[in-house]
């Protein structure tokens, strides 16, 4: 360990405006992507790859794995931890290269509506999808 | 805002120290920030397709024809690569903050991660496509 000091005139900076907020998202990005590996993959292994891919894939395929709450859970983590680390990605890229204060702001407050418009649209099918209905 | 990425040099040292910046190690974190935001804007879209079997089963349908179509066939193949580009540096991102090793074998673990890439996106690819290869040739 080397010994700590203070680079000469570097500012001090009030210590109640810190807070740990990019730490978290730093770390969030590490676990939330570990189990993302996980979901991701093997979504698209079954959905893309396995017993025809995507040409296998209709209402009825949907329904008989929704009949199943594992892959109900699966897909609502997925969903959710997909989403926040998705815009958590963003968020920084808005943050390393928008040049304005307006911009930047802007950006964020879509991005953080369509965040919640998808995260509540598909929370609302997962658990309101219905197999019966009608045409 | 400073900018929340790529460290600058992989290696301590100043003259024999491995540079990032500029070299192979940059082009990964420049591919994993592309690889993201077009997966994060495809999965926009793909919930509001799913959305639609709360709508009909003829809606949904509809909709996932448009995906058996050959020439989305092709972005779906583009799609599974950048999820998977994505996935494996994300493997090697994790390793180089939390394995003691990291930082030293981050150029390996790159040409790994290009390997693993191509060894799985050969067959991944074949079973993507075989399907619309053989309707366009044998015309059934």
């Amino acid at each position: 360990m080397s010994l700590a000091l203070d680079k000469p005139r570097s500012p001090r900076r009030p210590s109640a405006r810190r807070s740990n907020g990019e730490l978290y998202s730093w770390l969030f990005m590490r676990l939330s992507g570990l189990l993302l590996v996980i979901l991701v993959l093997g979504h698209l292994f079954i959905m893309n790859i396995l017993d025809g891919g995507i040409h296998r894939i209709n209402f009825g395929f949907v329904a008989g794995r929704w009949a199943s709450p594992f892959w109900q859970f699966w897909d609502l983590a997925m969903l959710w931890l997909a989403q926040i680390h998705g815009g958590n990605g963003v968020r920084t890229i808005i943050n390393d290269y928008a040049r304005k204060d307006a911009t930047r702001f802007w950006l964020k407050m879509l991005l953080y509506v369509s965040m919640v418009l998808i995260i509540s649209l598909g929370t609302f099918v997962i658990f309101t999808f219905d197999p019966n209905i009608s045409n | 805002m400073t900018s929340a990425g790529a460290p600058e040099r992989s290696g301590t040292t100043r003259g024999g120290g491995t540079l990032y910046r500029g070299d192979l190690g940059m082009w990964s974190w420049v591919a994993h920030r592309i690889t993201g935001v077009l997966t994060f804007f495809f999965l926009f879209t793909h919930v509001l397709d799913t959305a639609l079997v709360r709508v009909s089963p003829n809606a949904y349908d509809a909709v996932i024809e448009t995906y058996k179509n050959p020439i989305v066939n092709l972005f779906e193949v583009g799609l599974v690569g950048a999820v998977l580009y994505h996935a494996l540096n994300g493997i090697r991102v994790m390793l180089v903050d939390f394995w003691e090793k990291g930082a030293k074998y981050q150029r390996a673990m790159l040409w790994t991660v290009l390997g693993v890439w191509i060894a799985v996106m050969i067959p991944g690819a074949y079973f993507m496509l075989v399907r619309t290869i053989s309707e366009l040739v044998g015309g059934h």
